[in-house]
């Protein structure tokens, strides 16, 4: 999936609204538990849970399916890994091609794990995509007290990354300018690679060196306490988000144990 | 307003056998304008950096003293603001108006007290954009003011600006220049660094690359006096002539020849040519596809409509092998470091003839003799200088004998000696039957070289473009 530099879902929906941290620890509080078992059952709840709340994150249907195309790609991958290469194959025989044998059991688990995928990217997905980097970084550092050093670095550091992508360009051209190409020899496709890499590494780190002086040139190593311009608050509609999250978590998972399907990861 | 002070200053880097800068006795006074000058590696930037507080004391030796207001630069940070070259690394947020904020919120400004103070210098440097303009959306030269507003945000007492234009095109500089000048405060003390185009100043010191100062004194009368050596040295002295490089005979045949040529989104239609014994010049304004052109016609990008034909051949030179190309076709990026592919200076140079399968001896030791690299044969090419680096990106480009060489910005953030180089190299390979492209934003050097102009116009996606002959 790509990540969402910018916002690209409406941003005054009710829940985007929400503090960036928030939202960040309801994905993890609603997702983490949905690991936790092996059935298809759980994370089926958990998607139809998400897809429900998608609307008041405002992101609307169409846009995700153009951000989750990879994730759905993935899923397929493991659908057909998991068909060819299951070592458990009980259940009811369904379709024997050679030494393929498709059954029921092959088929749940390989469902569960592609939904369980599903389930546990989407929020994810939905954070980055409503969630300005910005206030993210502003709220790590404001509500809980994440290094200013670390989270302002880093920001800094993802607005360098689109010049990483015109720096490479012109590193694989400057290549071929110098008469250095690779044909068809895959082996000397990767050493080009390779060298090619290693000038981006270079460059990235001047780069950011150089960023880094700057910052320090404008006080932020001063030590000085900082101040924060934009307030990031961390309000009771963020406190209810985080626990109405767990609580369809934990009423996801009873679901399971009452159907009698919970398949516990360990043990 | 600042006094700056140094007795015997010098600093040397770690781990450098050279100092830096050495034995500077200087005073600089209450709301001083001061222009540091001297050749390439006299020490100006690292004189700037001292003053900004940032040499820290594990990264060098030092010598002598260095004071502001008699504090320690490394005390005084709060009352210092410096503006670098490069826009791109100095913006840390991503909204403009975040971005002045950062140095308010660093030293600790109340927060009901940030925004104004962001409004009031975005203000003052004559920024047109709200505060919520995206800081990658905005030019070059509109970036550096909003870095120019970063800076003096915290109202430093003395401003350092470390080749704020250097970066830029023509229009940027500009822009920024006036920046600079509505901004200026009669309280603050400013000492800068420039490199081509000198601004107003009251006070001109130069440093001498040994060690020490060489002159201090009004601007007229340091020029009058040390104008000759230092235009000798690489200094751009205002004022001075350059080097008139017409062709002696006329354009010989067709080297590449693009009929319609577009590249999606960033080149419009254009049809020209490219001639042995001649320079064609390729100037317009940013976003019109120079640099597209560029890759184009060198056979490194293909068009997404039109045709190419070069040197004969059937196939377009984006098709050609890489090894072909450079026999044919020898290309110069803007920034000489995307091209260097090996460690040493000698390497760089053997690599193409090598990969055609020709003894590069010969070649390098000729490149090494007439581009004057020959001291630094075993140097890494990743530590030269800006003008040692755009050097040895031409002579590797020539390794290979092709006849037409692609330019992009030869002349960009070169000195006055490197500049008179480059332009009597490129006239030279003209007299001897090369081809020459060069994109550049550069008047001077298309007024001292250029045999023909193509102007690209402005927008990149509806009028075509066509070249033209230059008058006289």
């Amino acid at each position: 999936m790509s990540l969402a530099l910018e916002p690209v879902a409406d941003p005054a929906a009710p829940l985007a609204r929400r503090n960036p941290v928030a939202k960040l620890g309801a994905a993890l509080l609603f997702t983490v538990p949905l690991i936790a078992t092996l059935d298809p059952l759980t994370p089926t709840i958990g998607l139809a849970i998400e897809l429900a709340v998608m609307p008041l994150f405002g992101v609307r249907y169409r846009v995700l399916t153009g951000r989750a195309w990879p994730l759905a790609l993935a899923g397929a991958g493991i659908l057909v890994a998991m068909v060819l290469f299951a070592a458990d194959r009980n259940g009811e025989l369904l379709l024997a091609l050679g030494p393929f044998a498709i059954t029921t059991g092959v088929l749940s688990g390989a469902l569960g794990l592609v939904l369980r995928v599903f389930a546990v990217a989407l929020p994810g997905i939905v954070v980055f995509a409503t969630t300005d980097p910005t206030d993210l970084a502003d709220a790590l550092v404001q509500n809980v007290k994440a290094p200013a050093r670390f989270a302002i670095g880093a920001l800094a550091a993802v607005r360098l990354l689109p010049l990483l992508g015109a720096e490479w360009q012109a590193l694989a051209l400057a290549r071929r300018a110098r008469g250095v190409d690779a044909g068809r020899n895959p082996v000397a496709r990767l050493r080009l690679f390779g060298s090619t890499a290693f000038a981006l590494l270079v460059a990235a780190l001047r780069r950011g060196g150089r960023l880094a002086v700057a910052m320090d040139a404008r006080g932020f190593d001063s030590g000085v306490p900082r101040t924060y311009a934009r307030r990031q608050l961390f309000t009771r509609a963020d406190a209810a988000l985080l626990v109405i999250s767990a609580l369809l978590s934990a009423a996801a998972l009873t679901t399971t144990v009452l159907a009698g399907l919970f398949r516990p990861i360990v043990g | 307003m600042s006094e700056v002070v140094l007795r015997g200053f010098g600093w040397r880097h770690a781990g450098r056998r050279a100092w830096a800068v050495r034995g500077v006795d200087l005073r600089i006074g209450h709301g001083e304008r001061v222009l540091l000058l001297g050749p390439s590696g006299a020490g100006k930037s690292t004189v700037l950096a001292a003053l900004a507080g940032l040499l820290p004391e594990d990264s060098g030796e030092a010598e002598g003293e260095i004071e502001i207001d008699g504090l320690d630069p490394r005390k005084a940070r709060e009352n210092v603001g410096i503006l670098f070259q490069d826009p791109q690394t100095q913006l840390v947020m991503a909204r403009s108006g975040d971005d002045v904020a950062f140095g308010c919120e660093n030293r600790g400004v109340p927060p009901s007290d940030i925004w104004p103070a962001v409004a009031a210098v975005l203000d003052r440097v004559g920024f047109r954009y709200g505060l919520d303009r995206p800081t990658a959306a905005l030019s070059g030269g509109e970036q550096q003011r909003l870095a120019l507003a970063g800076a003096l945000v915290t109202r430093p007492r003395l401003l350092l600006l470390d080749e704020p234009t250097a970066n830029l095109d023509p229009a940027g500089g500009a822009l920024v220049r006036d920046a600079i000048a509505r901004a200026d405060d009669a309280d603050a003390t400013e000492i800068l660094v420039e490199h081509r185009d000198l601004p107003s100043v009251d006070r001109v010191v130069v440093l001498e690359p040994g060690g020490g100062v060489r002159a201090d004194g009004p601007p007229a009368a340091v020029f009058a006096e040390h104008g000759d050596r230092l235009a000798a040295e690489g200094v751009w002295v205002p004022g001075r002539p350059l080097p008139q490089r017409r062709a002696i005979g006329p354009a010989g045949d067709l080297l590449v020849r693009a009929e319609a040529v577009a590249v999606r989104h960033r080149l419009a239609p254009i049809s020209l040519a490219a001639c042995a014994g001649e320079v064609l010049a390729v100037t317009g304004p940013n976003g019109a596809g120079k640099s597209t052109l560029a890759l184009t016609l060198g056979g490194l990008l293909a068009p997404t409509s039109g045709r190419m034909r070069a040197f004969g051949d059937d196939r377009p030179p984006h098709r050609w092998r890489a090894a072909e190309l450079t026999q044919r076709i020898g290309s110069v990026f803007q920034n000489p470091e995307h091209q260097f592919v090996t460690s040493r200076v000698a390497d760089e140079l053997a690599l193409g003839p090598r990969t055609l399968g020709r003894d590069p001896r010969p070649v390098v030791d000729e490149l090494l003799e007439r581009l004057h690299l020959g001291h630094l044969a075993a140097a890494n090419p990743y530590t030269l200088s800006g003008g040692e680096a755009r050097r040895l990106s031409v002579a590797t480009a020539l390794a290979t004998a092709p006849r037409l060489l692609v330019l992009d910005e030869p002349t960009f953030g070169q000195d006055r000696r490197t500049w008179i180089e480059l332009v009597d190299l490129l006239a030279g390979l003209r007299a001897a039957g090369h081809g020459v492209v060069a994109v550049t934003h550069d008047e001077a050097f298309v007024t001292s070289l250029a045999d023909r102009v193509a102007d690209l116009p402005a927008t990149a996606c509806c009028a075509s473009a066509s070249a033209q002959r230059v008058a006289g």
